[in-house]
């Protein structure tokens, strides 16, 4: 449970990270005009990442199959490539939105896992839920103290668009 | 490619479009995800799911306590409490055992008149045999022999069938031992999987029962 979560699934989103630096610029400027802001990428990740924070989905991609092939290429292509595609357009105000809500993810999964006397997926034993509740909970502080740190002492212009290497704004 | 504010203000348009029929595909898709935000578990779906359509079971053929053979087919006409066990299990299958023990004294008329019968099935069949499932139904039943027997799979085949059917996973655990979910299986008298309970509350286990019986 640990390694499909913490290790299997993080590696599947970068290699739709990876996918998105082979796209040529034209073809990112094209989905631009669908994605302002990277909303739209934002919005199709969430959706994706939520199917497969349910315990039922991960509980059934550890045999059946067709899961198995819909988990391989649904993470990359709906979560790592739109998210990785839109990152660099976010605002502060939309990035700022994401991380919070990232962490608090981690904090509210985490502590489920922790606590619940039941186990969630019946695949998995209860330690190795309880294990990774305490491993989200380590991470999710982590990135909060990371978070708390960059508002404090970061530089916010590396927020800014000078991420867009490649794709040019619309407007020149 | 068009420039200037126009496609910008397009670009917000086209954005809000596309992200609210993503959100809109994807609440459908968890909707149907978790039967209509209902199962959140595969233990919680596989409840849903025999509630809604009962589940056939595969005749398969089992040994039971005294060596005597039998499959389930061979039990239909009766109510039949069903729940999975390995005898050397130190923790659920005791929880299970209790429960089935008290089932067994609560159920004790219809149970005598042939009406309900308790079924212990081991999903760990090498290392369960007859003589063991006897010692494990020795350790609950004080009173009664009757109504409630232990029985195994005679095939690897058989195993996978049972649990395929009934929605049992097995994983082993670091103790040699086995982690499973464990709950308690009503099948009706036409031999079809048609509800599973938690363990602890036996209420609702009698009321369905004594209700189905009565009508």
């Amino acid at each position: 449970m640990t390694t499909q979560m913490l290790v299997q699934i993080p590696l599947l989103v970068a290699v739709g990270w990876l996918l998105s630096r082979s796209f040529p610029a034209h073809v990112l400027a094209r989905v631009e005009r669908w994605n302002h802001r990277g909303i739209t990428g934002l919005v199709l990740a969430t959706a994706a990442a939520t199917f497969w924070m349910l315990p039922r989905s991960l509980d059934t991609a550890t045999g059946h199959p067709l899961m198995v092939a819909a988990k391989y290429l649904s993470v990359p292509l709906l979560i790592g490539l739109p998210f990785a595609v839109s990152w660099p357009r976010m605002g502060f105000v939309v990035r700022g939105v994401f991380l919070v809500e990232f962490v608090a993810t981690f904090f509210r999964l985490g502590w489920l896992y922790l606590i619940s006397p039941i186990r969630l997926c019946n695949n998995y034993a209860l330690n190795d839920q309880q294990r990774l509740g305490g491993y989200m909970l380590a991470f999710g502080g982590g990135l909060l103290v990371w978070l708390a740190w960059k508002l404090l002492w970061g530089r916010f212009e590396s927020f800014s668009s000078t991420h867009l290497r490649s794709a040019p704004m619309p407007q020149q | 490619m068009t420039t200037g504010p126009d496609s910008a203000l397009t670009a917000v348009w086209r954005t809000a479009v596309v992200s609210a029929a993503l959100l809109l595909v994807g609440a459908v898709a968890l909707a149907a995800a978790t039967d209509g935000f209902q199962a959140f578990t595969t233990e919680t779906a596989r409840r849903v799911a025999v509630r809604r359509q009962p589940a056939d079971l595969p005749a398969v053929a089992l040994e039971n306590q005294s060596g005597a053979r039998f499959t389930l087919a061979d039990l239909r006409g009766k109510w039949l409490l069903v729940d999975f066990i390995y005898t050397r299990c130190p923790t659920f299958c005791t929880a299970l055992g209790a429960d089935f023990a008290r089932l067994q004294q609560q159920l004790a008329r219809p149970i005598a008149q042939d009406r309900v019968q308790l079924l212990s099935i081991s999903f760990d069949p090498t290392r369960d045999p007859p003589s063991q499932l006897a010692a494990y139904l020795g350790r609950f039943r004080g009173r009664s022999m009757m109504g409630w027997q232990a029985a195994r799979p005679l095939t690897p085949d058989g195993l996978q069938q049972l649990t395929a059917a009934f929605g049992i996973t097995v994983i082993a655990d670091q103790h040699g031992g086995y982690t499973h979910n464990a709950a308690i299986h009503l099948v009706d008298p036409e031999g079809r999987l048609v509800d599973i309970f938690d363990l602890g509350d036996l209420h609702p286990i009698r009321e369905t029962i004594l209700r189905n019986l009565s009508q």
